[in-house]
């Protein structure tokens, strides 16, 4: 599976205080990207909704060369969904909810379900504003799944665009993985003996997919391995908050049955404490 | 004292374990028997828990220098069950209690399978130190009529303390010469500690009375011809055949309710108290090997079995016999069995002798035992922490003493957890946050540091959390704990944290908390507890130096050297030298450092056993690095305890060529050749000519210390010209070897 290039953006946007801040972000991200940018609202069109959101459009410094906008009525979700299918987008951003009284972001309902169902890649911006913000370290999972070759050559793809200075990529292990039981000194040690072992083979894994990865794509960032044994999806995002990373990238979700979305898992741990930025690489199976 | 491993060196060590039990089975015999007495049960329902533990722990055990036997916390619990269940007739109470003993076993050994052993994280330290009072105050409320030789007094607890002024005005009426004996025993008690000769600390406490009380009854009947004055209904009371009548428990109430709960009262402090003893004694194992708690739990819970089928009480890890055994040389399971036997010796060839103590004394030894669980210095000591802290010991204690052990943890938790609402102001913290993982640890490749980071809140409510993951880090390595993520972190944890701090420091590893700055605290107690909020300053009174400081300052300023007062709670560096192997230092204060830190004078405070063979103990101590390394020795005075020791195995280095020192001096360490090359005839006279100090070397540093006290300053003077000397010395030598 190669990785497609993120060349057609799109922004579902709606009349927030955080409107401006978003467009000036993700016009930015458009042009570093060299990416054509559509822009959709999900309610009716009136004049003065169209005056404003055309002001601020004209007040960004760098706007895309290609620059589109729909205006859609219907289900919020539903109609995303078709129009990213319509017009063959790769990357779908949105922006997250800031809790009232909470410093924390989560996201509400509509940006969860597009997850699920979106049919690209999706970005969560948990943070906009209108000075830029260099994102200088990017985290990305190493999980062992066919999927995790084209996240991972999103994410120095991107690195690359926004000019980032640090990779760093974790392999979640379960801790099932290590299989023995740390009761006394003996089974510490053999324990201990064991994580070494999976951390070796984690590594030469992952060095190995990035080996796969064109050269000039690798070339001037400074990527690192990171092994941490815990639970997957809530360790990389624990991670990426201690780290104070700029950006996470992640798998999209396999498919999940009707009893998995009870039981929280990956991403919804990710999702319900937006540690940073996070793309979601959405695979294509077909070339 | 070789640190050699194999079958070989246990063989070797057989003769130590073979002491350590034989001095642990002088105390096991009047507790277990005393134990027994408290909860109405036969006399010998204790020593057969302890040989049912001391034989099956010590072959299926998870730990290693651990006394299993019958437990303090559990009196109260079968003394109640024996009461109720038989309906108001003991000896019936006694076999439906033996029953639920049986069966608690059995949920011990389902426990130890299901790996529950991380269940004592649940329980908020204070709270349970609050449950672990109010069981102190049972004990001590019912054993003091006894001890004073009143055994009309019934009533539950409360009852029974108010009845307390009312048995001491009037127990010369009834018993007078047994009651007096039972007080005098506990004055005893109480003093032992403070005589600080070597040979009377030979011999436990608690034997002493016991030998003392059955000397008595000898000396009215061998010498005076008279009847011994004690009343016979006051004396133990063996059966004869020993064998053959064994008791059978009565499982018919196995479906009652009073029969489950107390199925599961047992169970429940079996555990506390098993899980805390083996907490605390691995902190006094001079190996400083980590027990497997649920190989331990699944033991004791067999072993329970066993002795329930025997007749006996259950088995739980004792602290204070653990101690014992630690501090005379107890180094694997071994020292356990040899316990078990030796009480069997003691019942079958001495029995006679047994029943010639009387009840007063035992109860004596109870009611210091009750003390010492509910001593007001706990209370004071959890005040310091926090005023919060104080508020839950004494919610908890109330309410296990005016309602059941059970209801009292249970009221205990729940308050704990409101407190830490109140604390917060944030039920939304924990609301949210409870179930969700809230720690991540990784091992960062560069430094090789175990780095951990800890989100939202961790209380004990998701303490067990954060230790699954720190358990998994060898001791010996650097780990990292970062709270900076992390909004509330309460007591409990703060002393688990502390724990860790211990024993990293013991095994030489590094154990660091960093992101609690920021965090306010009600008082600067390191365990406090720690909420983000703007931080209050709090501006301490310094405390106005002594007279002993002002001199000890004086005389620093005197030869040029620095003089610190602050009291250091994690003095680094010492865990190193044998002295310290299974004793716990508390804090190091008035430090006098030499400019080129080579030469430091300070002051020790550190704990010996544990529990009620606990003694606080404080000491100056000379510490100097050395230029050349040394081979790892221990040069002592020779003594009745050393000589002891010899037996036991711990070898002594003589030289026939100077007798006067082998005589005088006990000189021990594993490389005994290098030790020879060590102890030229000059450094040997030096040792003779000179007043004697106790004297380690770690192979890079020389510990001296002088006696079991505060050194004075002229002490401190006489002891630093010593230091000097032998440094002096030893340079010397060096230079020599080197020509």
């Amino acid at each position: 599976m190669a990785f497609k290039a993120f060349k057609k953006l799109l922004f579902g946007f709606a009349f927030s205080p955080s409107l401006k801040a978003n467009v000036f972000e993700v016009t930015r991200l458009a042009s570093f990207l060299d990416a054509s940018l559509v822009f959709v609202h999900i309610g009716s069109k009136t004049d003065e909704k169209e005056q404003q959101f055309q002001n601020i459009l004209e007040e960004c410094p760098d706007i895309p060369p290609n620059v589109e906008l729909f205006w859609r009525q219907g289900k919020p979700v539903d109609s995303l969904v078709n129009i990213c299918k319509e017009l063959d987008i790769d990357l779908l951003l949105l922006g997250a909810l800031k809790r009232e009284k909470m410093v924390k972001f989560y996201l509400g309902s509509i940006a969860r379900q597009l997850t699920r169902k979106a049919p690209c890649s999706v970005l969560l911006m948990l943070n906009p504003s209108i000075d830029r913000h260099p994102c200088k370290h990017i985290v990305v999972n190493g999980f062992d799944s066919p999927q995790t070759k084209e996240t991972i050559e999103a994410a120095f793809e991107v690195g690359q665009a926004l000019k980032s200075e640090k990779l760093t990529l974790v392999e979640e292990v379960s801790e099932s993985r290590v299989a023995v039981a740390v009761s006394d000194d003996r089974s510490l040690r053999k324990a201990t003996l064991r994580k070494e072992k999976i951390n070796r083979e984690e590594k030469l894994r992952v060095v190995d997919i990035v080996k796969k990865i064109p050269d000039q794509k690798v070339q001037g960032l400074n990527w690192t391995t990171q092994s941490i044994f815990g639970r997957r999806g809530y360790s990389i995002g624990h991670y990426a908050r201690v780290v104070r990373a700029d950006l996470l990238v992640m798998n999209a979700q396999e498919e999940s049955s009707f009893l998995q979305r009870f039981f929280p898992k990956d991403l919804e741990h990710i999702l319900a404490e937006l540690p940073t930025d996070v793309l979601i690489v959405q695979s294509h199976k077909d070339e | 004292m070789s640190n050699k491993t194999g079958f070989a060196a246990s063989l070797k060590s057989l003769p130590k374990n073979l002491f350590s039990g034989f001095v642990v089975s002088l105390i096991a015999l009047p507790l277990g028997l005393g134990l027994a007495i408290a909860s109405e049960a036969p006399p010998l329902a204790g020593i057969i828990a302890a040989v049912a533990g001391g034989v099956v722990v010590s072959i299926f055990g998870g730990s290693h220098v651990t006394i299993a036997g019958p437990g303090n916390g559990l009196v109260i619990v079968l003394l109640a069950a024996i009461t109720t269940l038989g309906g108001g007739n003991l000896f019936e109470g006694y076999l439906y209690t033996l029953a639920a003993i049986i069966l608690s076993g059995v949920l011990l050994f389902v426990f130890g399978i299901l790996r529950l052993g991380a269940m004592s994280e649940f329980f908020p330290a204070t709270a349970l130190q609050g449950m672990l009072a109010a069981i102190g105050i049972g004990i001590l409320a019912k054993q003091f009529h006894i001890m004073l030789g009143i055994r009309s007094v019934s009533g539950d607890t409360i009852d029974q303390l108010m009845a307390i002024p009312d048995s001491f005005l009037n127990f010369l009426a009834f018993h007078p010469f047994s009651g007096l004996i039972g007080f005098l025993s506990l004055v005893f008690l109480f003093l032992y500690s403070k005589i600080r000769n070597p040979y009377f600390h030979l011999i436990p406490a608690p034997m002493w009375v016991v030998v003392v009380s059955i000397g008595i009854g000898y000396y009215y009947n061998l010498v005076l011809k008279q009847a011994t004055p004690i009343d016979p209904e006051l004396l133990i009371k063996i059966p004869d055949q020993l064998f053959t009548n064994l008791p059978r428990p009565n499982f018919n109430k196995w479906y009652d309710l009073d029969f489950l709960g107390v199925v599961l009262s047992i169970t429940l402090v079996a555990i506390i108290e098993s899980l805390l003893s083996i907490k605390a004694v691995d902190k006094l194992d001079p190996k400083k090997r980590r027990s497997n708690v649920n190989k331990d739990l699944r033991a004791l819970g067999l072993a329970s079995i066993v002795s329930g089928f025997l007749g006996g009480l259950n088995v739980v890890t004792v602290i204070a016999r653990s101690s014992v055994n630690v501090n005379n040389g107890g180094t694997n399971r071994s020292a356990n069995f040899f316990h078990a036997a030796f009480l069997v010796l003691f019942v079958v060839f001495l029995g006679d002798q047994i029943q010639r103590i009387p009840l007063t004394v035992l109860a004596a030894i109870l009611v210091f035992t009750g003390y010492r669980l509910a001593t007001p210095e706990n209370l004071l000591r959890v005040y310091k922490i926090g005023p919060e802290q104080a508020l839950i010991f004494v919610v908890t204690l109330a309410s296990t003493l005016f309602t059941s052990l059970i209801t009292g943890i249970v009221i205990g938790i729940v308050f704990t957890f409101i407190v830490h609402l109140f604390l917060s102001k944030n039920i939304i913290l924990f609301s949210l946050n409870i179930f969700k993982p809230n720690v991540l640890m990784y091992l960062e490749e560069q430094s090789g540091n175990y780095y951990v980071s800890v989100k939202n809140f961790c209380t004990f409510l998701n303490f067990y959390k954060l230790k699954a993951k720190l358990d998994q880090v060898p001791e010996t390595e650097h780990a990292i704990v970062d709270f900076s993520l992390c909004d509330f972190v309460d007591h409990t944890v703060m002393e688990g944290i502390h724990d860790y701090q211990r024993s990293f420091s013991r095994k030489g590893g590094n154990f660091e908390t960093i992101g609690l700055d920021i965090h306010a605290a009600e008082t600067q107690h390191p365990f406090a507890v720690r909420k983000t909020l703007p931080i209050n300053v709090l501006l301490g009174l310094q405390n106005a130096l002594s007279n002993r400081q002002k001199s000890l300052e004086g005389f620093a300023n005197q030869i040029g050297w620095e003089y610190n007062p602050e009291l250091n709670n994690n003095p680094e560096g010492l865990d190193t030298f044998l002295f310290f192997e299974s004793k716990v230092i508390n804090y190091r204060i008035n430090s006098l450092l030499k400019p080129d830190k080579t030469f430091s004078v300070f002051d020790l405070s550190f704990s010996e056993g544990a529990f009620i063979t606990k003694e606080d103990l404080k000491a100056t101590f000379l510490f100097f690095k050395v230029n050349q390394p040394l081979p790892v020795f221990v040069l002592d005075k020779e003594d009745l305890k050393t000589t002891l020791y010899q037996w036991a195995g711990f070898d002594d280095i003589n030289f026939t060529k100077y007798p006067d020192f082998s005589k005088r001096f006990h000189l021990s360490g594993n490389d005994s050749k290098a030790i020879r090359k060590l102890f030229t005839p000059e450094l040997i006279y030096f040792f003779e000519s000179h007043p004697f100090f106790h004297i380690e070397s770690n192979g890079r540093a020389l510990l001296i210390k002088g006696k079991d006290r505060l050194s004075s300053l002229q002490e401190v003077k006489m002891m630093l010209s010593f230091a000097e000397d032998l440094h002096l010395l030893l340079s010397h030598r060096g230079k020599k070897v080197q020509e």
